[in-house]
């Protein structure tokens, strides 16, 4: 068993931890990252966005050139979908990704340990090695960066072949004729998109009386309009019971959440994508006396210490929104930490964006947070409809939805439903990072013509001024 | 009726103060306690609060300024308990009330920007608060809708943490790294935010003057119609100076220094040390140690206890000269020089003698954090009986410290490297450090100093020795 000595040992290869190890070394420590799945960046890289944006944007080709090219004059012959050569183009961008990080980590210096790691005590790692054989890392501090896993349902055993968890879902290998989705969250919208552009028919159920559970609603509200008029079928306020395998699919149980006579639902397969829970498995925890929740949470301090000394947790395993760039902005501001920097990671200033097509993005309060935190706010919102790029496009769908504090004008929150949204939402964050007022985002010049001339208007709005509405 | 501010005492052996930064104005309104100047003594900065609470009605002493215990700093028209009217920056608008926004938020209605439109410059004084206030803003909690002092203290308060919170990222983490207070930052910035810009100029110009700027300057932007920042930055390639006054620490740290090579007759006596005994039971104990004591075993614990245990049989060492009279001290005050952003300064743990290791190491990473973050207080740098430095840290091979008065004897510790040296007869490879001692020459004799340092390097190079204690 061979010995080593390290400034900072990372378990877990994803967002969190692969960003964190070569911000460490930047720093100037001696860094080793412990992966076990054979391939660095996570979730995120290989089964997680990386994928299913691909995907995304092959079946949104797809579906344009089957229903808007022409209607813009373009004729096409007969339109044919080739599966297995999107699935190849995906794994060839997941792929491409994955190498790059070591390549990143070969030029940082950063040391690859493949294999599962576990913390036998504070200042050791103790690797199972891929290759076979074991490692004991030394270390003076270590950093959990182990993510999180799927949830499942009781009665929903994931099998990836009926009953799919995203992974399963990015990995099909025909067209379902029926996809049934469980949660309409940021996973269960992509995905169902996914295939429904790709011709199954998708039925979404969701347990609350609305989708995007968490984001703005008004903005919920209406891209639930827009998908369900791209072809996706909701059925809300269901909770689902059970499914059962049958000879040709599955067939799925719910019942209305306030109760009453339980449906069934044939499809040829569901997903389950009701949410995620932070993966520690096998690290050890208890017995190293690792806090967590009860959902099996790790607690951590402001410097992103657990309740062991020396040892830390970063990204989705610690409390926070579990996104890939909330995890990198943990593992940042963790390392320059050890290395006697100050830092803070603010979560109300992390974007969520949701890929479909047009895309749902946000950040900051929604306006059902201010309601109930009594905080006076004023709105502005401005229509993609009267939006010129957006009406060159052909990509009128959405709106812009800003909320600024009523006395002091600060933005407190940005929504947006509309094309390129992810992008869009951007100048918003950074805004808020300066404490920008509407006004700001209403003074500054946004070129024509562009979608975030959206956003001024918007911010107009706010002040009840906008100019082309 | 009026109320003096006065430089309080200000502890052993201080006399003299300058004035740092004046945090209020002439005309704005203070609490009674509330911090209204800072002053910056021989080692610390120290607030001063106002005596009374009203208005600042004058500034006696600029900043920049020397003043002795006893003088009159300023004062304060005491208006305690009353009502004041806002004396802030803007004061014009204070009365005008704005109609109350309903709760209820309204869409498409036209409603004036409130507050933050620009036009308003940032004051250019020292901006002790925030421009770009909306005086109307000001909350009223005095009788028949009047500001009171508390409602315009928390309303400043605030608005100075707004300010930085409104200044992004990279701003707020350069002052968090720094431990800056915002409020003496004066901010160019759009309504009163402070750039990055600002404040690596302000560290340049003063808070940092030893050591180089933290970050690399970014291209400064255009900005119109703002001043240029203090120092004035040439273009590169120009041969480029800049004068910066010193700060207080550093023309205390200049006068002390010399002022010990003026007084003592300073000579410096050197010894080596075979650091493999102690290197080898740091080694073996380390984990265990850290487990247990929740804190790093250093070599510098070793260097204290050896130290205490040679001062006590040499107590010359351990004294000093004050006039015609040698005063010896019985009780072990150990200095431990740390080098800051801002200048070296000396915290000293008491009665060394009597802490164990952990409480050593423990007292020493304490002290060496707060002596970098600014926090020490001046009782904690005064009184040492004997100090250690250790240029070791930034790799020095040999030097001669120089006295740390009224004490007598300090001690360099320097880098450890493997060198060759001859044991029984054989070249061996060992892990070796030179121990250099300055002392006053006037109170402590060659054989002394030459036999203390013999006695620290057989300690050091047989530890169990420490504990036996022979």
């Amino acid at each position: 068993m061979s010995e080593a000595r390290y400034d900072v040992v990372i378990i877990g290869g994803g967002p969190g931890g692969y960003v964190a190890a070569i911000r460490a070394a930047q720093l100037g420590m001696k860094v080793a990252c412990v992966e076990k799945r054979g391939a660095l960046g996570g979730t995120c890289l290989n089964v997680g966005c990386i994928p299913s944006k691909a995907l995304l944007h092959s079946s949104e080709r797809f579906a344009e050139a089957k229903q808007h090219f022409a209607e813009q004059g373009i004729q096409v012959g007969e339109l044919k979908l080739d599966l297995a050569k999107m699935m190849a183009r995906k794994e060839k961008v997941v792929r491409g990704l994955t190498k790059g990080i070591e390549f990143l980590f070969k030029k940082n210096k950063v040391d690859y340990v493949p294999g599962t790691g576990s913390i036998p005590k504070p200042g050791a790692v103790a690797v199972e090695l891929l290759d076979g054989g074991s490692a004991m890392l030394r270390t003076e501090n270590t950093i959990i960066a182990t993510g999180s896993e799927p949830m499942s349902l009781p009665g929903l055993e994931f099998d990836e072949e009926r009953i799919l968890t995203s992974t399963g879902a990015l990995e099909l290998k025909q067209v379902p004729g029926h996809l049934i989705v469980v949660g309409a969250g940021v996973i269960g919208l992509e995905l169902g998109s996914v295939w429904s552009r790709l011709g199954a028919k998708v039925t979404v159920l969701e347990f609350f009386d609305h989708i995007l559970p968490g984001m703005d609603r008004e903005i919920g509200a209406q891209a639930q309009r827009v998908l369900k008029k791209q072809g996706l079928e909701f059925k809300l306020s269901s909770k689902v019971t059970g499914a059962k395998r049958t000879k040709s699919g599955v067939s799925v149980t719910f019942e209305p959440t306030q109760g009453g006579e339980p449906s069934e639902l044939k499809a040829d397969a569901v997903l389950v994508a009701i949410g995620r829970r932070p993966y520690t498995e096998g690290l050890g925890l208890e017995k190293l006396g690792v806090r967590t929740d009860e959902r099996g949470v790790i607690q951590v301090d402001g410097r992103f210490q657990t309740s062991v000394p020396g040892v830390y947790a970063i990204g989705d395993c610690i409390p926070g929104p579990m996104l890939a760039h909330k995890a990198e902005e943990d593992g940042i501001v963790c390392v320059e930490m050890l290395a006697g920097q100050s830092g803070h990671v603010d979560y109300d200033r992390v974007p969520t964006v949701v890929y479909t097509w047009p895309e749902i993005a946000g950040v900051g309060k929604t306006e059902e947070q201010l309601k109930e935190e009594g905080i006076e706010y004023r709105v502005g919102v401005f229509p993609f409809q009267a939006n010129s790029r957006g009406r060159a496009t052909g990509d009128t769908d959405g709106l812009v939805k800003i909320l600024a504090d009523a006395q002091t004008d600060r933005v407190l929150g940005v929504h947006i439903l509309g094309p390129i949204a992810g992008d869009l939402v951007m100048e918003a964050v950074v805004a808020m990072e300066f404490g920008a007022s509407a006004g700001d985002l209403a003074r500054t010049v946004h070129h024509h013509p562009g979608m975030g001339e959206a956003v001024r208007e918007a911010a107009l709005a706010v002040h009840g001024r906008p100019i082309h509405i | 009726m009026a109320v003096d501010i006065v430089v309080p005492n200000l502890g052993e052996s201080i006399t003299e103060a300058t004035v740092a930064t004046w945090l209020k104005k002439p005309g704005e309104a203070v609490a009674a306690d509330e911090v209204v100047l800072e002053l910056e003594t021989d080692k610390a900065t120290l607030e001063i609060p106002a005596p009374a609470g009203g208005v600042l009605s004058a500034i006696l002493v600029q900043e920049g300024e020397d003043v002795e215990v006893g003088a009159t700093l300023g004062r304060i028209e005491e208006r305690a308990g009353e009502a004041v009217s806002t004396a802030a920056p803007e004061p014009a608008a204070a009365a005008e009330s704005k109609p109350r926004l309903s709760a209820a938020p309204k869409r498409e209605r036209e409603v004036p920007a409130p507050a933050t439109t620009p036009a308003s410059a940032p004051a250019p004084a020292a901006v002790s608060v925030p421009s770009g206030l909306d005086p109307a803003a000001v909350p009223r909690s005095g009788p028949g809708g009047t500001v009171t002092l508390t409602d315009l203290q928390a309303f400043f308060e605030k608005a100075s943490r707004d300010a930085v919170e409104r200044s992004g990222p990279a701003v707020r983490k350069l002052i968090a790294d720094h431990g800056l207070d915002p409020a003496q930052i004066p901010a160019s910035g759009r309504d009163g935010r402070v750039t990055k810009e600002d404040v690596l100029s302000f560290l340049s110009a003063g808070a940092a003057p030893a050591g180089p700027a933290p970050a690399a300057p970014t291209a400064p932007a255009a900005r119109p119609a703002r001043p240029a920042p203090v120092p004035a930055r040439v273009p590169i390639g120009e041969r480029r100076e800049e004068r910066v006054r010193m700060t207080r620490l550093r023309r205390t740290i200049a006068a002390r220094l010399k002022e010990a090579q003026n007084t003592a007759a300073i000579l410096t006596t050197f010894n080596e040390v075979d650091m493999s005994a102690v290197i080898e039971l740091r080694n073996r104990y380390r984990e265990l140690f850290e487990e247990k004591h929740g804190v790093r075993l250093g070599f510098m614990s070793f260097f204290v206890k050896a130290l205490v245990g040679a001062l006590r049989e040499m107590p010359q060492v351990n004294a000093s000269l004050e006039g015609d009279e040698i005063v010896y001290k019985y009780y072990y005050d150990i200095g431990i020089a740390v080098s800051t952003d801002a200048g070296l300064k000396v915290p000293v743990i008491r009665d060394a003698d009597q802490k164990s290791f952990a409480r050593l190491e423990r007292e020493i990473a304490d002290l060496a954090t707060r002596a970098r973050d600014g926090s020490l207080t001046l009782e904690e740098m005064e009184g040492g009986t004997f100090s250690i430095t250790n240029g070791g840290v930034f790799g020095s091979l040999l030097s001669t410290p120089i006295l740390n008065p009224p004490q007598s004897a300090i001690l360099g510790l320097h880098k450890i490297e493997e060198r060759a040296v001859v044991v029984d007869g054989e070249i061996v490879v060992r892990p070796m450090m030179y121990l250099a001692m300055s002392y006053d020459h006037r109170l402590i004799d060659g054989r002394e100093s030459v036999t203390f340092l013999v006695r620290l390097k057989e300690l050091i190079e047989n530890p169990d020795r420490l504990m036996l204690d022979v």
